[in-house]
């Protein structure tokens, strides 16, 4: 058996969720090797190397923006040697991946959340609301993790690191450009903390006001609920839910959020979870740990005293 | 131009899921089901590039049961030109539903491909990525901006972090992410007129797919429950409990 994990990586270093993949990988078994794929991404290589149990790192430059086209041209020869091919499911892992599945005449696995065995896990459906159990019939594996669903492979391993060619040819897909929010924040899926807003934050600059202090004073990525988002109150990249990002931080501060179900699906599994709320019959309030009635633009600045005066 | 745009029939997303008690699946009897929300927008996307004059005819297909044909009479009426219903009983996985699409983009040769990114029931997020990979296409995937010119389209898309553009040579594959458009309600009018409109009947066999599930489902289980916790009466109790009870702070 062997297993291949396509990191997910800056450049310069790999994020934590791929040493999620690499965890979820051993639960299925094997030798493991990561595929960093990119620009000038020797680094990321180098970082990858010395996550325990790897038996060696696929480093191809000239990768670019990890397109799906390109991609599909590098992995797809690579699937021969391995009997799993594994992605995070984040916004690239989840573009790329059904392409090689389908490839491959694989039926993917998306999302999944825990490994019973070499072809059997466990998936989320139906906005969380459900989790369902499968079996795969076929001969390779090819599927996204959850990464927040795994405790991340520590540092320890010295794998060696081989050079692959990016493959040539010319694509159908050119990358233009991006806008990538600059920020001093945590990243919102692998954050300890997260402060999220909801739609009874009533504006874009309330949001700001509001949500963006306390997350600062506590270190803390900020989320928002898709009614926030939808209402234009905060990007879309905020949004915590089934449809948008899974998180399970230390600590979930949840702020005008009702707790609709697909919110809910997206923040579950945080370890302590906090809801201010002036509807005492609100949804949220059934899974938060520490519930807090009242108007929120009277709590949140009170709540920011107390933490400055606890020496947070 | 023309479009194709696959849509599909999901548990109305205001309805609550129950699991089976034996654990089979998720029970979906005498519930309604309607269009797949991430669906809605592709339709809406496609008629408002008909509107612009740069698509020409939208065809809306669905794989599905008998009832799926109400799906497409929805796509139908919010402005899609005629329909085609690929029949089958039973859960169709996205391998096969894109292999099925495949047959009916080399039978009707359409520019580009509109498709939800995932549809509320199994959340896969992976049916236009797999027919971009069968027909040899580009993809622009969770799609919050199009610019359809002549020869290419330009995509802005939804990824960690912000947007990203890219450039994609025609044909094209697109999947739709939640602020391309907001969809809009079918009139009354165009509700009739929606059932004159064709909708070709097909089967999997025609394309040549087999549809068996390449992933057995062993079982359907509800999600572990998270217990409610206490409410706190003010902010310095609530900082009191974190730091010392929780000890997260």
């Amino acid at each position: 058996m062997a297993v291949l994990v396509v990191a997910a990586h800056d450049g310069a270093t790999v994020k934590e969720s791929t040493g999620k993949v690499v965890a979820a990988a051993q639960k299925i078994g094997g030798d493991i090797d990561i595929l960093v794929a990119g620009d000038n991404a020797g680094g990321a290589a180098a970082s990858a190397a010395k996550i325990a149990g790897v038996r060696k790192v696929l480093h191809a430059d000239g990768m670019g923006k990890q397109l799906a086209e390109a991609m599909e041209a590098l992995i797809v020869p690579l699937a021969a040697n391995y009997d799993a091919i594994l992605f995070a499911a984040d916004t690239t892992g989840k573009n790329v991946a059904p392409r090689i599945a389908a490839k491959l005449d694989v039926m993917q696995v998306s999302g999944l959340i825990d490994v019973l065995g070499p072809k059997t896990f466990i998936r989320p459906i139906y906005a969380g609301n459900a989790l369902t159990t499968v079996e795969s019939s076929d001969p390779k594996i090819v599927a996204t993790v959850q990464p927040t669903a795994f405790k991340t492979v520590g540092e320890g391993g010295s794998a060696a690191v081989e050079t692959i060619s990016a493959p040539g040819g010319a694509l159908k897909a050119a990358f233009v450009g991006e806008e990538i929010a600059k920020s001093d924040r945590p990243e919102l899926a692998g954050a300890k903390r997260v402060v999220s807003g909801g739609r009874a934050l009533g504006s874009d600059e309330k949001f700001k006001a509001v949500i963006e202090p306390l997350a600062d004073q506590l270190g803390a990525a900020v989320g928002a609920s898709r009614a926030a988002v939808d209402a234009g109150y905060a990007p879309n990249d905020y949004q915590v839910g089934q449809t948008g990002k899974v998180v399970a931080p230390e600590l979930y501060i949840a702020i005008g959020i009702s707790g609709a179900i697909q919110h809910l699906a997206g923040m579950k599994d945080s370890k302590v979870i906090v809801a201010i709320n002036k509807d005492e019959e609100a949804p949220i309030f059934q899974i938060a740990d520490y519930g807090l009635v009242g108007d929120l633009f009277t709590l949140v600045p009170e709540l920011r005293a107390e933490l400055e005066k606890a020496g947070v | 131009m023309k479009v194709l745009v696959p849509v599909k029939r999901v548990l109305d997303y205001n309805l609550k899921v129950k699991v089976k008690s034996d654990q089979s699946g998720v029970d979906l009897s005498n519930l309604k089901m309607s269009m797949n929300p991430f669906c809605e927008i592709a339709v809406e996307e496609a008629v408002r590039l008909k509107e612009k004059g740069v698509v020409t005819e939208i065809i809306a297909v669905s794989v599905g049961p008998e009832q799926a044909q109400e799906t497409i009479r929805t796509a139908l009426a919010m402005g899609a030109d005629r329909g085609i219903l690929v029949k089958v009983d039973g859960d169709v996985e996205p391998l096969a539903v894109a292999k099925i699409l495949k047959g009916i983009v080399e039978a009707e040769g359409p520019q580009l491909v509109i498709l939800g990114k995932q549809a509320i029931d199994d959340d896969s997020n992976q049916t236009g990525q797999m027919l971009a990979a069968l027909l040899g296409w580009p993809q622009g995937t969770f799609a919050f901006k199009l610019d359809v010119a002549s020869d290419k389209v330009t995509v802005v898309r939804e990824v960690d972090g912000g947007l990203q553009t890219v450039a994609l040579e025609l044909p094209a594959i697109i999947t739709t992410d939640l602020r391309l458009n907001e969809p809009r309600y079918a009139s009354l009018p165009n509700i009739m007129k929606a059932k004159k409109k064709p909708i070709d009947v097909k089967a999997p066999g025609d394309y040549g797919v087999d549809t068996t599930p390449r992933l057995k489902v062993l079982k359907v289980t509800e999600p572990p429950k998270r217990q409610g916790g206490v409410k706190v009466k003010t902010a310095a109790e609530l900082v009191d409990k974190l730091k010392n009870e929780a000890g997260v702070l």
